[in-house]
């Protein structure tokens, strides 16, 4: 078989999404038919639809190389560059052999496959104060960091700003509020930057935010949208790290107790107690936690929702009290063991992959069975 | 085929007839389960998302547990936020052979060390790709026929697609709509198939949480499904325990039925609904169970 780009054109078919709010029309889905090489992108595709079939069609673009980030739409469903996208794949990812083209979510159309960027991304982005405010005294010549340090914030500063995973994000979906994934990768880029002044002070009013750093719902299409792998919730999960557990900011959003509880719990127990975990979240991390006045408000509001759980036996009425299940004693203490060692360590210690790469190359056989081995190194 | 079998903390807690569905459909399908009681809750992100070296060498423990099971040809989980968390623990682990050697030394005071290399599957996984479609349908003495079920798969099991296998050779993320179709159903599809049920932010912003829950389930009923199967306890928690509470937060009547993975296997396998545990969901199945047993009766 020839290599892709020596393949001549082929015929695809587009189902192009279009709308134009101005019409006072309804969206609705338009056929076009193109004759391009197969390693072309869906970027051409629709420029050629729009050259020889419709010049009404819209769709925003500039680089056509990954860079600029203005094509973002999503294809068959899943977001993406236009540019980036080959039509051979798309074609093979489609439902019914057509290439299905949407704007992207999350943010309104100004027309076909064109979102307003600026009502939604943009001033999320602003939202996190994205710029240095720098250590004082500022030095006179260059700030000394770690090579290590900068490598780690490269990671976010991969971001091409296309809007992807907010276009994808789903606590955006049903809490548009919600700072999102762009702009909390942005928000690690300084937290986690060396020379900067606030790091404190940008996490606090983050954790404090209601729709900030713990309104995120931990749903991995973030990090599978972003054609940059600039991994959003990885980098979320990270600010609650150092929020948390380096700065004990406590939030107004039970995010912290609902963490230091969760982890408790799994110490004293091994295993989760469920029906503790409620009240520990909202009224703090201990036994007394239930008595506290957030807790009882919570757990009066919860009660109907514990009712039926104990009436159809999916918990047992002594689960409130004492925990359901627990380990023999012997690897309790091994469990409390590997805490009391990793807790006590003078710093966090974290693999970053991004930093220091893998060892060896993965074998096929992925989520578990195994691969070949060789050294590298780990602290960030 | 003998497992090292890792049953996760709500299976045993909030869900027990997960666990239990999944101990009466093992021996059925030729699954000797070793049950992992020596080993800790994967701590479910949220212990990683507190300290990440914690919860990679928690479950390296389970890990190293797992690899001591003789003759077990692999790890099972029936959790697929199990899956997740501790397919990312392990992405570390088997990456970085200098971390995976500082994570053993914490384990050498127990005698235990994991080795790279264990393979770890959802059931949902196994079933496909060491059970097998063709011996599933083999086995089926009552066919789903006519019952109309939405896969409901949970973040965890099908992103980031990458850590967790999922390509055109194992389109992991299509499983429940093959094993649904063999055992004899009509999948349905609709929105929220994939999308996340909203567990994780239950307790940081419940309104946000039972909206996702609540639309996803609006979402089927409105694709005609007659019930919800899942392969995540945490899923089953936001979609059955709290449906009552996500109906109010959406504003409309819901009363879907969600199925644990194990107990819609075992009612095609030809076990009883009551013995699956069907009975213990706060919406009651009843679409199901009538189907069920009035085939049972016909069949007697």
């Amino acid at each position: 078989m020839p290599e892709a780009h020596d393949r001549p054109p082929e015929t695809f078919t587009l189902r192009l999404r279009r709308f134009d709010p101005d019409s006072g029309e309804a969206p609705y889905w338009d056929e076009h038919t193109v004759q391009l090489e197969p390693h072309r992108s869906v970027l051409e595709a629709v420029l050629q639809a729009k050259d020889r079939d419709d010049g009404s069609i819209g769709i925003r673009c500039s680089c056509r190389q990954a860079i600029c980030g203005s094509c973002g739409v999503r294809v068959n469903g899943e977001p993406a560059l236009a540019c980036h996208t080959h039509l051979d794949a798309a074609r093979a990812g489609a439902r019914d052999g057509v290439i299905e083209i949407e704007p992207m979510g999350n943010m309104p159309v100004i027309k076909d496959l064109i979102v307003d960027m600026d009502a939604v991304h943009w001033k999320k982005i602003q939202r996190v104060t994205p710029w240095l405010l720098p250590k004082q005294p500022v030095p006179e010549r260059e700030y000394i960091v770690s090579k290590e340090s900068m490598v780690d914030v490269t990671q976010t500063m991969a971001c091409i700003q296309c809007g992807a995973c907010v276009s994808d994000c789903l606590a955006m979906e049903v809490d548009p509020g919600f700072v999102g994934p762009a702009a909390l990768a942005k928000a690690y880029r300084f937290v986690g930057d060396p020379r900067d002044e606030e790091r404190f002070e940008r996490l606090n009013d983050l954790a404090q935010d209601p729709q900030g750093l713990f309104d995120c719902t931990h749903c991995f299409k973030c990090v599978q949208a972003c054609p940059k792998d600039v991994n959003p919730m990885g980098q979320i999960m990270r600010l609650r790290r150092i929020a948390t557990a380096d700065h004990h900011i406590v939030d107004r959003n039970n995010g912290e107790r609902h963490e230091a509880a969760f982890a408790s719990l799994v110490k004293d127990n091994g295993l989760l107690w469920e029906a503790e975990l409620l009240p520990r979240s909202y009224g703090g991390n201990s036994w007394f936690g239930k008595l506290a006045p957030a807790a009882g408000r919570e757990l009066l509001a919860s009660l109907p929702t514990a009712i039926k759980g104990l009436v159809r036996g999916k918990m047992g009425p002594l689960s409130a009290i004492k925990p359901p299940h627990r380990l023999a004693r012997e690897d309790l203490k091994a469990v409390q063991a590997i805490y009391d060692k990793v807790e006590s360590r003078p710093e966090r210690y974290e693999l970053n992959l991004y930093v220091v790469g893998e060892d060896e190359a993965p074998q096929a056989e992925p989520a578990g069975a195994a691969a070949g081995g060789a050294e590298g190194s780990a602290e960030r | 085929m003998k497992v090292a079998y890792w049953p996760g903390c709500v299976s045993r807690g909030f869900t027990p007839e997960l666990h239990g569905s999944m101990a009466k459909v093992a021996p059925l399908l030729d699954i000797e389960l070793v049950e992992l009681d020596r080993a800790c809750c994967t701590g479910a992100g949220v212990i990683a998302e507190h300290n990440q070296e914690l919860a990679d060498t928690l479950n390296a423990r389970t890990f190293a547990l797992a690899q001591q099971v003789d003759g077990a040809a692999m790890m099972m989980n029936i959790c697929s936020t199990c899956q997740g968390a501790q397919s990312e623990c392990q992405e570390r682990l088997d990456a970085n052979s200098e971390y995976r050697a500082h994570v053993n030394d914490t384990l050498a005071g127990e005698g235990l060390s994991y080795e790279k290399g264990l393979t770890n599957k959802n059931f949902l996984w196994l079933l496909v790709e060491e059970i097998g479609l063709e011996r599933l349908r083999s086995l089926v003495r009552r066919p789903l026929t006519n019952l109309k079920v939405g896969p409901f798969y949970g973040c965890y099991i099908v992103r980031p697609r990458e850590r967790l296998g999922i390509d055109s050779e194992r389109p992991r993320d299509r499983y429940l709509e093959q094993v649904i179709e063999t055992l004899g159903g009509s999948v349905i599809e609709y929105a929220g198939m994939r999308k996340c049920c909203g567990f994780p932010i239950i307790t940081m912003n419940k309104q946000a949480s039972l909206k996702q829950a609540g639309r996803h389930l609006g979402d089927a009923i409105d694709a005609d499904a007659d019930c919800l199967v899942t392969p995540c306890p945490l899923c089953h928690l936001n979609l059955d325990l709290q449906q009552p509470t996500a109906s109010k937060v959406v504003g409309r009547q819901l009363g879907m039925p969600v199925l644990h993975l194990p107990q819609l296997v075992g009612l095609a396998l030809g076990l009883d609904p009551k013995e699956l545990g069907l009975t213990r969901h706060v919406v009651r199945p009843t679409a199901v169970i009538d189907w069920s047993s009035s085939v049972v009766a016909a069949a007697a």
